[in-house]
């Protein structure tokens, strides 16, 4: 009798665990900025409530590097702890052999996203990551200033120069000592090579390493424009300019010290958010152009992703988890809360969202001009690729050397890097 | 137990009929080493091996263990060209590898030699008898008890050109005419980095240099006293060179640690050329590149040259490292 009461509540036991099974606990990082943790957590919320699994969240830092190099460790070790990553739009090739081919997973929804975005998150046929939002950058820029002194919102880097020198001045000699003309991202990481591939390509010099895989930076309409924006450190800029990310970027633009500032769109909600100097006070357009020849307003092609790792403990219910923070539902929700540019074609035309965030439909006209960065064509050297870029640009807007000089040598180490092929 | 039960074996003096027991406990002791040696092997002995092996090799992260065996190659390799020149590539060509090492052997220069200075200084005072030592004692540790990573970070908006501290009351002071970049301009860097790292570590050397000074008997100042000697000429007659073994060690501690830096300027300044030390040129190439051989040469590059330093410094500078004689 005993041991048939053991028996039964074994078999009860055996049950439960297998119960418990179900319900998986995930977990998914994030290196988000902003009140982007309290946003994903909010939607994590959501899920768990909808499905009963479990997901937390490590939280990491918000240099999209020092998160590279975390995740490439941890891939490389076989690392079980973590289920879902959240990817930059350019590491797909880079980290594709240790994710999960979504595509079967994916079938249903993949045709509601922009074809070219699951095409840069497509390596070798192997669907490595769903996108979540999308993103390119914008000129943020001062309305109520461009009033006062009655300019128009500039359309080239030289209009740019010439009035926020012109407001800064004015502003100066009004007793705000603190004012300046444009901030951006300057300091030497992955975002210098997002800056400067616009100012690149906006004057018509190139997109670094071609698609098809020539090494075009070495050019004099490239070597203007660096040149141009040396200019500006020091004079419309900080010199800190050297040392910043998004967020110091966004703390000068915030505090209302600045009239034109270079972000992505995460930073327009909370432009607008009641703790912010500038509320209301400011608009977006599209970045300026350069003057050579081909010369065109770019936007770096940003965005992010989820992935779900290969060593997941629990693969079906983290790409449940991926699926949806890739969902219609969640992008809209992103689009309301964050300002995060949707990848679903769709919801650009959703009135909630238009009413909500009216940069967004406009924001379609950015999109429009988005530049990829060179991660394709430069395959598994991306990362050492623009490192290099970004340290030439570094240097010469630290006064190191002039653009031709430090483009020169920059050419010269890329064709070292690339061999006989990338 | 185990060091109580090995000082009568070092010392010279033991008699040469070695007792039952005393064997016993010899044999005890090394059984008591096993777990500690098997701990080292695992935690420092095989990452260390196997870096070294990773390192003539042509390893990336993504694929680990199809590895194939180069030879010195990713240290040094050249080839001739069809002109006759020669060409040569590896590590050891690498001005960037060179610019790391001059970075590290500067930061490891001067930060040491301020932490000294300012550590003696320190534990001078702090030797002094004065009401509230305790606390001061307890208060002055507390830069080295905070994490690294909070420190830089604490440092980094303290640095911050628009927002930082440091900048305003400069200008407050009418000592900065403008606010300076310290972390983002090259010109400041290195000296920002320096400045964090020796507001930390100072206390590390006040303290040890400040237990060496408590060994020194007070009767020999109290007799130089009656002597007459000039407090200055007490300090370089007897207070130094009574300090030296224990400021040797603290020197040796901290030159070690200074040229493995790492953490500070991976969140102060991790991309500044300017500052970038061999461990964070190494961490660069094994986890953002694709060059996972070539940032295991820099790593153990790095070993062999703090093997080198430590070798060098403690036959030259005769360190007794089992204290004692003085």
């Amino acid at each position: 009798m005993k041991l048939k009461t053991l028996l039964v509540s074994m078999m009860a036991s055996v049950t439960l665990v297998a119960g418990a099974a179900q319900a998986a606990e995930l977990s998914i990082v994030s290196g988000d900025t902003g009140n982007g943790l309290a946003f994903l957590r909010s939607q994590l919320d959501r899920f768990e409530a909808e499905t009963g699994h479990t997901v937390t969240v490590v939280p990491m830092p918000s240099s999209t590097t020092d998160q590279f190099g975390q995740y490439r460790l941890w891939l490389a070790a076989g690392n079980t702890d973590i289920d879902v990553y959240q990817t930059d739009v350019i590491w797909a090739p880079q980290l594709a052999d240790q994710f999960l081919d979504l595509t079967e997973a994916a079938a249903d929804v993949v045709d509601q996203h922009f074809p070219s975005i699951i095409e840069s998150q497509t390596v070798d046929g192997k669907l490595v990551a769903l996108p979540a939002f999308t993103d390119a950058p914008a000129l943020y820029y001062r309305k109520d200033l461009l009033e006062k002194y009655g300019k128009e919102v500039p359309t080239t880097w030289s209009e740019l120069e010439a009035t926020a020198k012109e407001i800064m001045d004015a502003e100066r000699a009004a007793g705000n000592s603190e004012m300046w003309g444009f901030v951006f991202q300057g300091n030497a990481y992955e975002g210098l090579t997002c800056d400067a591939l616009e100012w690149v390509v906006s004057n018509g010099g190139g997109q670094i390493v071609e698609p098809d895989g020539t090494i075009s930076i070495n050019n004099e309409q490239a070597a203007a424009a660096i040149d141009r924006a040396a200019g500006w450190v020091g004079t419309i800029a900080p010199e800190g300019v050297l040392g910043y990310m998004e967020e110091e970027s966004r703390g000068v633009w915030q505090l209302g010290n600045a009239v034109f500032h270079r972000n992505w769109p995460y930073a327009y909600s909370l432009g607008n958010g009641d703790d912010s100097a500038v509320k209301g006070l400011f608009d977006v357009a599209p970045l300026p152009m350069g003057d050579g020849e081909g010369a065109r307003s770019a936007a770096t092609l940003g965005g992010w992703n989820v992935a779900v790792s290969k060593y997941s403990q629990d693969p079906e219910a983290a790409i449940e988890l991926a699926k949806f923070l890739a969902s219609a539902d969640v992008q809209k929700e992103r689009a309301l809360s964050q300002s995060n540019l949707p990848t679903i074609e769709a919801l650009y035309d959703d009135a909630d969202i238009a009413a909500a965030q009216p940069i967004i439909p406009n924001w379609k006209e950015i999109f429009q001009n988005a530049v990829p960065r060179p991660s394709a064509p430069t395959k598994t050297d991306y990362n050492e690729v623009s490192s290099l870029f970004w340290s030439a640009v570094h240097d010469t807007l630290s006064g190191n050397g002039s653009a031709a000089e430090n483009l020169e040598i920059l050419e010269a180490d890329l064709q070292d890097l690339k061999g006989d092929a990338w | 137990m185990a060091t109580d039960a090995m000082a009568p074996i070092t010392s010279a003096s033991t008699p040469k009929i070695k007792s039952e027991l005393l064997q016993q406990r010899v044999r005890a002791a090394r059984w008591f080493l096993v777990p500690m040696l098997i701990a080292l092997a695992i935690v420092a002995g095989w990452p260390l091996m196997r870096s070294i092996w990773f390192s003539f090799t042509d390893a990336t992260l993504n694929d680990l263990y199809g590895a194939e065996w180069v030879g010195f190659g990713n240290y040094l390799r050249w080839q001739v060209l069809e002109s006759g020149t020669v060409r040569y590539r590896g590590v050891l060509a690498d001005p960037d590898w060179w610019n790391a090492v001059w970075n590290t052997v500067r930061f490891a220069f001067w930060s040491v030699l301020w932490e000294t200075v300012l550590g003696m200084i320190v534990a001078l005072v702090l030797n002094a008898e004065f009401r509230g030592r305790g606390i001061v004692r307890a208060a002055i540790l507390i830069p080295w008890a905070i994490p690294t990573i909070v420190s830089a970070r604490m440092w980094g908006w303290m640095l911050n050109d628009q927002f930082g501290i440091i900048n305003d009351l400069g200008m407050k002071l009418g000592l900065l005419a403008a606010p300076v970049a310290w972390t983002a301009s090259a010109d400041t860097a290195m000296t920002a980095v320096l400045i964090v790292d020796i507001w930390k570590t100072t206390p590390f050397m006040a303290l040890l240099i400040l237990a060496g000074l408590q060994m020194i008997p007070k009767d020999i100042y109290e007799a130089a006293e009656i002597d007459g000697v000039h407090p200055v000429k007490q300090f370089f007659k007897i207070t130094l060179p009574l300090v030296r073994p224990a400021l040797m060690v603290a020197i040796i501690f901290r030159v070690l640690d200074a040229l493995r830096i790492f953490d500070l300027i991976y969140v102060l300044t991790p991309n500044s050329r300017s500052t970038k030390t061999m461990s964070v040129l190494a961490q660069e190439n094994l986890f953002q590149f694709n060059n996972f051989a070539e940032g295991s040469t820099q790593s153990t590059l790095l070993f062999l040259l703090i093997a080198i330093f430590t070798i060098l410094y403690i036959w030259l500078g005769k360190v007794n490292f089992e204290g004692g004689d003085r």
